[in-house]
């Protein structure tokens, strides 16, 4: 298991790398980058400051190196906004973010696995049609208007949960319902497929067979072989989850990462985008390690590959 | 043809067509079909509710914070979202097909270096990255239309490379392409003549669903004020005018909302049944 954990923990150095890489390009995707740098009404001298400062008129390849220096010391220079260095402003918002994801994720197993599990178990009944129609829908609807209809519906029609912020003990529940019923249409989906397959195994087979319950069958043999695939699904999803914070966010004024980076775009404080950017990438690494480890544990074949 | 009378069996399939024709139909169309222009105002007549609700049936669907007639405004917003779609997805198709054929065509250090790079953008939120890239290079007026689509493609491609990569690294593997070597014919032969034809029923469905994907996309980033500029008409920034206006007019962020909805939901309906219509295997899971 630990040579396992060696080699995947190496195998995050080329995308880390790649990661500086993409950084790098971003800020200089749009001609020189010292103007997202510098305050915009910064005068001709002080900008020239800042590129000496920063090094921008040094070669490319020097720069490069100057830049993943800076990343690896957690520095990614000032945010002309906040006058202040950027990496703490994006960490200080980051367990708000933490907080909604994880809200966001344990209300969609609430809502996916029994879904998924009574629409795999009842094929094709009609609690199974259900379940498939309101999955597809849910899949359609980009999720910033699921959070407007219920702002719409618990805030403004019936005034019994507050509209945006972080303010009070409830304001978490919309945003968390918002992000969570899109990730659960997925998760149940892939759940009931994942079951679907299951199900048919020789091994369910003899379960059954040899005289166990219904449900220890279903318990015990089905769901958990099917949890393998969602924890492979989840692992995958889970940047695309990020994302859809960033959107959930902004609607419910949540004082997040994701709101962060997005205002700071809309004033073009890159030093700021890039550090958010840099973090976001970075947690979704790191799920992806913690998921296939846990991938590893949980089937031992993947193990010994 | 076969395919037509197949998909009359299956009721999905076909409202999932139906949508999608009809939603053609308005976005060519737009400026036939519509009772009045997208920025057509009229002051006298702001927030009108939608006809059932108390308001004019010349107005179906009410009228907005200026008096812009919001069934006009749908109608022309489907022209960007078709738009937007079918070109995003066009160039993150040529681009992720190219790239995925050649990872798993040649593999090697070709595909080890493309395929970090699909490992590293996978980890960064493609709508992160999306509005980086649209914050950075900035729109103005003009162009926005061209620039989102030329991002959205460029941050969708990774999906098709990783699909066709996939393929091919089975296809190549079968007997008809160690004949066509053994023939002696040439490796972009073997590739784009033996192979391409055959990864093509996953790049179609593929396609039909990102440009879904690609919609919602657009909309999100018109409704973060980072999409389209006005006066073009877009869902999502009619959404982003509406959710200034939930207290007093629910019909203007309610609306726009049914239209991605109904649309996407047609395009996936549709995607779903062709997966299952070109490759039986799938079938019932």
């Amino acid at each position: 298991m630990l040579s396992y954990i060696i080699k995947r923990l190496l195998q995050l150095i080329p995308p880390l790398f790649g990661l500086t890489i993409i950084l790098f390009v971003l800020l200089r995707i749009s001609g020189d980058p010292i103007y997202h740098l510098v305050d915009p009404e910064a005068s001709a001298e002080e900008i020239e400051e800042v590129r000496i400062a920063y090094g921008f008129d040094k070669p490319l390849i020097e720069q490069y190196l100057n830049q993943l220096k800076m990343i690896f010391n957690g520095d990614f220079g000032n945010s002309f906004r906040f006058k202040t260095p950027a990496m703490p402003l994006v960490l200080e918002r980051l367990p708000a973010t933490i907080e909604l994801a994880f809200f966001a994720i344990i209300i969609s197993i609430l809502i996916a696995i029994p879904a998924g599990v009574l629409s795999a178990i009842y094929q094709n009944s009609l609690l199974d049609y259900i379940v498939t129609i309101v999955s597809t829908i849910g899949r359609a609807m980009p999720n910033f208007w699921i959070g407007i209809m219920l702002i719409l519906l618990f805030s403004v029609f019936y005034k019994f949960l507050p509209v945006s912020g972080r303010l009070e003990a409830s304001s978490f529940i919309l945003p968390a319902v918002t992000l969570g019923t899109s990730i659960a249409t997925t998760l149940a989906r892939i759940l009931r497929s994942s079951m679907l397959e299951v199900i048919r195994k020789e091994y369910v087979i003899t379960a059954y067979s040899k005289g166990l319950s219904k449900f220890n069958v279903i318990k015990n043999h089905i769901l958990r072989n099917s949890l393998i695939a969602i924890t492979t699904v989840f692992g995958l999803q889970f940047a695309w989850i990020l994302g859809g914070s960033v959107i959930v966010e902004e609607v419910f004024a949540w004082p997040g990462m994701g709101r962060l980076i997005l205002k700071s775009v809309l004033v073009r404080d890159y030093a700021v985008v890039q550090a958010g950017v840099f973090i976001f990438a970075l947690i979704v690494m790191f799920t992806n390690l913690l998921v296939d480890i846990i991938y590893a544990y949980l089937d031992p074949r993947i193990r010994y590959k | 043809m076969k395919i037509f009378r197949y998909i009359k069996s299956s009721p999905v399939g076909l409202t999932g067509l139906i949508i999608i024709i009809f939603f053609f139909f308005i976005a060519i169309f737009s400026d036939y079909i519509t009772p009045h222009g997208p920025n057509e105002y009229n002051l006298r007549m702001r927030y009108l509710p939608p006809f059932w609700a108390g308001g004019k049936i010349e107005y179906f669907l009410g009228t907005d914070q200026l008096g812009r007639d919001m069934l006009s405004r749908l109608i022309y917003g489907s022209r960007i979202s078709l738009i937007v779609g079918i070109g995003g997805v066009i160039v993150s198709m040529i681009l992720g097909v190219f790239l995925g054929l050649i990872c798993g065509f040649y593999r090697g250090i070709t595909d080890a270096i493309i395929s970090r790079i699909i490992d590293t953008l996978m980890s960064i939120p493609f709508i992160l990255l999306a509005i980086s890239i649209v914050g950075l290079v900035g729109i103005t007026g003009d162009d926005s239309l061209l620039v989102i689509i030329i991002v959205l493609g460029l941050t969708g491609w990774i999906t098709f490379a990783r699909v066709v990569r996939g393929e091919v690294l089975s296809i190549r593997e079968k007997e008809y392409i160690e004949s066509a070597y053994a023939i002696g014919q040439k490796n972009s032969f073997i590739m784009f003549v033996h192979i391409l034809p055959n990864v093509m029923p996953s790049i179609i469905v593929l396609s039909t669903l990102q440009i879904a994907t690609v919609i919602i996309a657009e909309s999100s980033l018109s409704f973060l004020g980072l999409g389209v500029k006005p006066p073009i008409v877009t869902w999502g920034s009619m959404l982003a005018d509406g959710r200034d206006h939930l207290a007093t007019s629910w019909w203007l962020a309610t609306f726009p909302g049914i239209a991605i909805t109904v649309t996407t939901l047609g395009l996936i309906m549709f995607g779903d049944w062709l997966r299952d219509y070109l490759d039986p295997k799938t079938k019932n899971t």
